[in-house]
Order: C-alpha cells, then structure tokens, then sequence
C-alpha cells in the first residue's frame, strides 16, 4: 500500500494532549502507586500502560544492549513458566503485552479483557518480577537480536542513526547503539541480563494510566498486585549529555541508490519558557503537514524528496531539533542545500502572521482529535506523567499555544535556530556534497 | 519476543474480523455510490473516506504506477481549489489528510473534528470530477513518486526480493506488477495517462463513502446526497473489472536474489490462494486459520518446530491476505539461524508441513486462536479507523457489507477438518514460488 506522506509519528506530539473531554482521575493505592485513570466501561477491555525511567541508558560500559535483551526476555519464561507455557497462557487470554525500550523508559503497553482481568494481570506481574532468563531462552533470543543488529549494519536509516548518536552524544550513555554491538550481546551473560532486570525495573521510576473498563478502586488494587514486588530502587539515572554539534556534513559511505540524510542542531526543554513559540515555529519548519516550509520547498517544489520532516527530541538528558530527507545519490546535495537555505532564511526573516495563524489553528484544532481511543489516551497520559505535566494540562495546553505571539516566535527562530551548527549525516553515496570533515 | 527487521508486513490484522456492531448504517445514492457509516461516539471525532474500486492492478498495460501517481496528482487542484489547498484547508481546520493506493484500490481520507464533515464531503466530492492538471505538475510529482521508489524499494533489498517474487508468482495476473510502478515505467507516466485513469475510473458510481465516527447516519446521507448525489454516474464505466486472471499454475518455481546489502538470508515460500469471495468466504476463513496454526505466533507450528526444537531458525511465520479481488497468496517464511544454510532450513521447514499434514492440528491450539479472534472483535472496536478501513477494502475487493458483518462467524465455524482440507489444497508446490534473498557471493 502506497500512503501520500509517511505517516510520521512525532516524538513530541505524542506527548502533548488536548482540550479533549478526557476527564483525568489521579488514582493512588494503599502501597503508594499513582495512576491516572480515565474510565470507559462502553467497551470491556483495559488499555494499560506502564513506564519505567531509565531504559537502555542504563546499560554499563561493555554491557551495551543488556537492557533491550532483558526487555526481550521478559515474556519468555516467568514464574513457573517457560516460553511456550508463557505464550499459551497469553494466548488463552487473548491479553496482548509490548514490551520495549528506548534511551530513557522500558514501556509495557497491555491490553487485556475485563472478563479475565485478574489471570492477565498475574501473567503481566510474573513477567515483571519474576522473568526466568532461562538459558535457552537467552541463547534463542541473543541470536535473534544479533540477526537484527547484523541487518541494522547494512540498512542506510540505522547506520546514519549510529553515527549521528556517535558524533553528537560522544561517550555519553545516548551515543550508544541501544540494542548493543555485535561484540557487547555476543558477551552478555545471564548475571548481566538479571542486574539490568534489577537496575531498571524498580518502584521508585514507575508510571502508570489506565485507560478503559476499570475503576479507581479496581486500578489501586491492579496496581499493587502488579507492582508490589519489585525493588524500591533501582540503578542511578544518568547525568545531561554535552551535545556536539560541528555543522557541516559527515558522509558515511554506502552503496545504495538513495541517500539518507538526518541533520540536528541544539533543541529546547519543555519546561523552557520559549518552549511553545519553539514548537509552533517547528511545526511551520518541517513538523510533519504538507504546509511545512521543508515539505513545499524540498518536495512540492523541486520533487527532491517522498518526505522531508523536523521535529524536536525532547529526551531526558538531551534536547535536539532534528530532521530527515531522503534522496537520490544525485539529488541530495540540492535537498541538503534547500534545507539550510529554508533553516537560516526561518532563522533570519522569521514566519508570517499568516503562517502563525494556521499554526495555531492547527495544533488547536488537531488537538482533541489525539483522544479518540483507549490505547492513545493511556499512551498520552503516561507521556504527561512523565513529564511532570499536571492534571489539568489538557485543559491548559490550546490556550499556551493561542498565547504565542508573532514577535514571540520570531524572537525565538532568532535565538534558537543555528545554521551554523546544523550538522548532517548523509549514508549513501551522495554526488557533489562538499563535506566538511 | 523481539520485532523482526525484516520488513515482512504482517497481514493477519487485516484479515481479523471486523466489529459487526449495530452501529454500522449503509445505504446507496441515487447516482450508484454507497455510503457506509460506523458510529463512535466517544471522541467528537470523523474520518471521511472515499474509495475508488480501481487500483494497479486495473492500469492499462505499460502505464504501471499511473493509479499511485493520479492519487498524488489528486492534491493539485480544482477548478475551485489552487494547487494544495485541499491539504492546507484540512490542515488549518485541524485535521489530517492522506491517500493511499493498492492493487485493487485507491483512497482518500481525512481525520477531522466531526462538525467539519461538511467542508469535507464539499472538497472530496469536487476532486471527483473537477481536477485540473497541467503539465508543470506532472514532472515534479513523476520526480516525487520515483523518490518513494527510491526509499520503499530501491533502497530496501527485501522489497526488491519481493517484488520480483510476486513477478515469478503472478504468469497472468497484474499483481505480479508492483503497485508503486516500474521504474521505467514510472518515468515515462504522462499527463494524459493520469487524465485517462482518471476519466475511467473516477465517479460517484464506482466510489464507496466511508464515514466513522461522532457522526449521525441521517446527517451523513442529507449531505451525501448534498455533495456526492449531485455528481452524474458515469455511464461509461467498465461493468466489470476485466483483468486477466490465472490459469492453473502447474511448475513449480524457484528463484534467487542477491544483494551486497543483505545481511540476513531467508527463505520464503508463496502459494497461490484463493480469496475472500461474496457470499463463500469459507475457504478464506480456513485458510486465516491455517496461517495462524502454521506461523501466527510464539505457539504456532513452525515457530515450535523451527524455532524453539530444531533450532534451525531464528524466525519462521506464515501470512495469508485474504481480502483480495481475485486470487492472493499464502506464504511462508524461515530465516535460518547462524551456521545453517538456506537449502537447510527449507528443508527443514518442508519436513514440518509434510509432518503437520500428517499429524493434523492440535486441537487445543485451534481454540486459543478462536477465543483470540472473539477477543480482536472487542479491540477492534477501540480503532474506528481500523474498522472504516475494512469496509472500504472489502467494498473495493468484491465483498459486500453482510460479508464484512458474517466473516467473525465464518471463522469461529471453520473446523480442523476444513483447515487440513484446504491445506491440502493450497501447499501444492506447483503453485508456488520459493525464493532465497541472500548476500552477494563473495568473489576471489
């Protein structure tokens, strides 16, 4: 299937709910767990979603990809269970569990059926806190992520994702492949894998929503028979990360037809004031519509490119605002070439009245359009949790953004954007790209 | 469990039953257009769909690719609407826009509040008939759909395996042609290419409304037949969607593709297959359930066999895409684990059908997948969109809304009995296509 657009999901949307009729009820349990809850009894099922702060970064020096093994391993064998008993007793429930990582968080996105609620939340707990780490389910699972870290090798998005980490974050904990190298899995023994099971899976990092046919009494109690046995602490958080931002353009050299461009320059904290003249400026640059500076000059104009994006990272310890492009080996250095154009042109003359005011009528208007299932409302408010946002954020956030000005945006495109430090990565085998180092 | 990279999509989620709540409402213009509405009131939210029953597999031979560039030359303008104006106007109301084309299918849709349904149906119903090209579009946007080549198949081996695989398993069928095009065909695509698909295929009698959401079904049809029943029925529109279909496939075919930038080797295997029909959807049925027994999950029989016994891969999984105009395909695959070569795993991967064909199914098994396919009933309805897009694809490929609505009884109906007797069918190597993506030969 051909979409128009790729759909792109903005790490930044995502977290950012609506003036949406979502009635938000903070639940707290007898053990000290908070939630938030939004109650829908329409359809029986629970849409649950945990977080845990942390996540890959909590991977040691050598140990690299402990924590992506680990998080794979959780649904191969827990209690007195092994994999395939595992998977029946999942399978018999109809529950559905994700487990994943990322830098900051290991998230666990379930879902299970009101009618079998208490055995699918003993199924998740004996996945939480008592994995098994059996030795043939390590080996099995080991190989399987050596097979996809083989594959990231040689496919163009991830060797430009690699470098970029490598150059911009440097030593820092951010800089490394989440799932490890070839070297550091091939080495993680089962001690390791139970230490970054202990590190990261603790009481004192969690976040929870619930969304569905569940009520406040009922999710307090989920929450202590589900949580109540892991360790109160887990391993320290990681320290900021200096970013390094050259400017110019580093080529990785591959043979593919299309090179695979991604670029970045310093971000914005959420909780900076200029946060939301930031963000409403990002989504005129390249945030994700037709109507992006980016997406008219580099496609709609020129045709260089299927989709070219900006968008702001928001991660824990690192604030970016970053970019991709894809173009052919012949062509990318014109889209190169555009995008900087567009960055120092946005950065000196600033956006239109006009522009603002679509903006702003957009993210307004697409805001409540985020809360229409239990799944992304749970999503999205275990994303506000995590970001210390309150309550009553979704109520607040269209008026912050009515609230930017003109001359607060252009005030902002000034101070912030940098086009001497928009640094490239491009993979591929580009033509004509003066590189800068 | 770890996501494969392999871009190997699943499918079964299309194939799952839709919700055949009563909250679904159809009903036909005057001028031959249905209009499908699914009510969800939980978040005042609409999705407005339009469906066009053509797709790549309805281009005239040589033009492959002209059905996806028209859906992109679509958001050019109108006689009323300037050249992306379509997509600014959604945008500046707060909603979202977007097109998709498949072998049998192109669609168009907005996810708006609810109370702009109107403006909606207003701009949809114009591109019908009201589109103005001209040529300074045509080269641009050619430039852009060969950059979606680019990054969806040049650039990814798997696709390009892929495509020449469905090549060597279509002799007759336009499904063997990639939906995105050719390239050399795709740079060749003109003005009056586009113009001409257009033309043929583009009206209110071979177009199916789709509205989901916080909408009321008599709303929906007072403006239906405001914006959509105004616009004639084209009389000249083909009564039938003639494509050339299959003969009986009677040699088996192998094939073998390398590329520097596979890292991973695999096998997999397709077999020509029979489709969701109107009104005889029971073969389908056994065969989603054949695919979910043969690889749907970590209890399914080649991953137990393959993967946590042998040992002889690190994934193994089975796909069958039912919903199909005319006739799919049922396909497996096996990725070999380190130090095990293709022709190994393949073997061993044959010695687990010639086994399962043998031992039959577990009966257990085949109730832990029924109570999952009950169970997807009620997730399904969490996902409006989910379900909006299943009755466009099943209106667009030959099924009719009580085939959307009888297809979570047909599967629970299907029997062990059933399932073998269309494995025996279908697992019939003459009909099939097994291919090796593999790495570059390492020369001297």
């Amino acid at each position: 299937m051909m979409l128009r657009i790729l759909s792109f999901c903005l790490v930044l949307f995502a977290a950012l709910p609506a003036r949406a009729e979502v009635d938000i009820q903070p639940v707290t349990s007898e053990s000290g767990f908070k939630a938030w809850l939004v109650e829908n009894h329409s359809i029986p099922f629970v849409a649950l979603e945990l977080r845990f702060k942390g996540g890959a970064s909590l991977d040691q020096p050598g140990k690299e990809g402990a924590t992506n093994l680990m998080v794979a391993l959780l649904e191969e064998g827990a209690g007195d269970m092994d994999a395939r008993a595992f998977a029946r007793a999942s399978e018999e429930l109809a529950t559905s569990f994700g487990f994943d990582q990322s830098d900051d968080a290991v998230s666990v996105s379930a879902r299970f059926l009101t009618e079998n609620s208490d055995k699918a939340v003993a199924l998740l707990r004996a996945a939480l806190t008592e994995p098994r780490f059996d030795p043939d389910a390590i080996e099995r699972v080991r190989a399987q992520v050596i097979s996809n870290i083989k594959s990231d090798l040689k496919n163009p998005r991830a060797i430009a994702s690699r470098a970029f980490g490598e150059m911009v974050f440097g030593d820092h904990p951010y800089g490394r492949p989440e799932s490890g190298t070839l070297e550091s899995v091939a080495a993680l023994s089962r001690d390791d894998l139970v230490a970054a099971h202990k590190g990261a899976l603790a009481k004192d990092r969690v976040y929870v929503s619930a969304v569905g046919d569940i009520d406040a009494v009922e999710l307090a109690a989920l929450m202590d028979r589900l949580l109540g046995d892991l360790p109160e602490t887990g391993a320290p958080l990681i320290g900021p990360a200096n970013l390094n931002f050259p400017g110019g353009v580093k080529v990785v050299p591959f043979d593919t037809p299309q090179s695979v461009a991604i670029f970045a320059q310093q971000g914005i904290d959420r909780e900076d004031p200029d946060f939301f003249p930031a963000f409403v400026l990002d989504l005129i640059l390249g945030g994700g519509s037709f109507e992006s500076r980016l997406m008219q000059e580099v496609r709609e104009k020129r045709g260089l490119t299927y989709g070219v994006y900006s968008y702001l990272v928001d991660k824990d310890q690192a604030k970016l605002w970053m970019g991709s492009v894809a173009s052919a080996n012949d062509r990318v250095a014109q889209a190169v070439q555009v995008i900087r154009n567009e960055w120092a042109r946005l950065a000196e003359q600033g956006v239109t009245q006009q522009e603002l005011d679509d903006a702003k009528t957009y993210l307004t208007g697409s805001y409540p359009l985020h809360f229409d299932s239990n799944a992304s409302i749970a999503r999205i408010m275990v994303g506000m949790q995590m970001d210390d946002m309150p309550v009553d954020y979704i109520v607040t956030r269209n008026d912050k953004v009515e609230a930017v000005t003109l001359e607060d945006v252009n005030r902002v495109a000034k101070k912030l954007l940098d086009p001497e430090h928009l640094t490239f990565v491009v993979v591929g085998q580009p033509e004509g790209l003066p590189v800068s180092q | 469990m770890i996501r494969f990279v392999l871009s190997l999509a699943t499918l079964i989620a299309a194939s799952l039953p839709a919700w055949a709540g009563d909250q679904v409402s159809t009903f036909y213009l005057d001028n031959g257009m249905e209009v499908v509405v699914i009510e969800e009131h939980r978040a005042p939210v609409a999705v407005h769909m339009v469906w066009y029953r053509a797709g790549s597999a309805d281009e005239p031979v040589g033009q492959s690719g002209v059905a996806h560039f028209l859906e992109h030359l679509l958001f050019k303008g109108t006689e009323t609407l300037a050249p992306g104006e379509f997509s600014a106007t959604v945008a500046k109301q707060g909603g979202n826009d977007n097109a998709f084309t498949s072998y049998d299918y192109t669609a168009y849709f907005q996810r708006v509040a609810a109370d702009r349904l109107e403006l909606m149906m207003r701009m949809e119903s114009d591109r019908m008939v009201n589109l103005q090209l001209d040529q300074s579009d045509i080269k641009t946007e050619r430039d852009v759909i060969l950059e979606e080549r680019n990054m969806r198949v040049e650039n990814n081996p798997s696709a390009l395996f892929r495509e020449q695989k469905n090549a060597v398993q279509y002799l007759n069928h336009r499904y063997g042609v990639p939906v995105i095009g050719w390239r050399h065909e795709m740079e060749e695509l003109g003005l009056d290419d586009a113009l001409s698909f257009y033309s043929t295929y583009y009206s209110p009698n071979n177009a199916i409304l789709v509205v989901a959401g916080d909408v009321d079904p008599e709303e929906v049809r007072r403006l239906a037949d405001k914006y959509y029943g105004v616009i004639p029925a084209n009389p000249d529109l083909p009564q039938q969607r003639y494509r050339s279909q299959e003969p009986p496939q009677t040699a088996e075919r192998r094939m073998t593709y390398r590329d520097a930038r596979v890292a991973q080797p695999y096998v997999s295997r397709s077999y020509l297959a029979p489709e969701r029909d109107a009104g005889a959807q029971e073969k389908a049925a056994a065969l989603t359930l054949l695919a979910e027994i043969l690889g749907g999950g970590q209890t399914s029989v080649l991953v137990e066999k393959l993967q946590f016994e042998s040992q002889k891969a690190v994934y193994a999984a089975a796909f069958y895409e039912g919903t199909s105009l005319d006739d799919t395909t049922f396909s497996l695959v096996a990725v070999p684990a380190q130090g095990v070569s293709l022709q190994e795993v393949e073997d061993a991967m044959d010695k687990v059908l010639k086994d399962f064909m043998a031992t039959g199914i577990d009966p257990d098994q085949l109730e832990r997948i029924k109570t999952q396919i009950r169970a997807s009933e009620i997730y399904a309805r969490d996902d409006v969109e989910g379900l909006a897009n299943r009755y466009g694809r099943a209106l667009t490929q030959g099924l009719t809304v009580q085939d959307v609505q009888d297809w979570p009884d047909i599967l629970q109906a299907v029997n062990a009995d059933d399932i073998m007797a269309v494995a025996r069918e279908v697992l019939d190597r003459r009909q099939s296509v097994t291919g090796w993506m593999m790495a570059e030969e390492v020369t001297q």
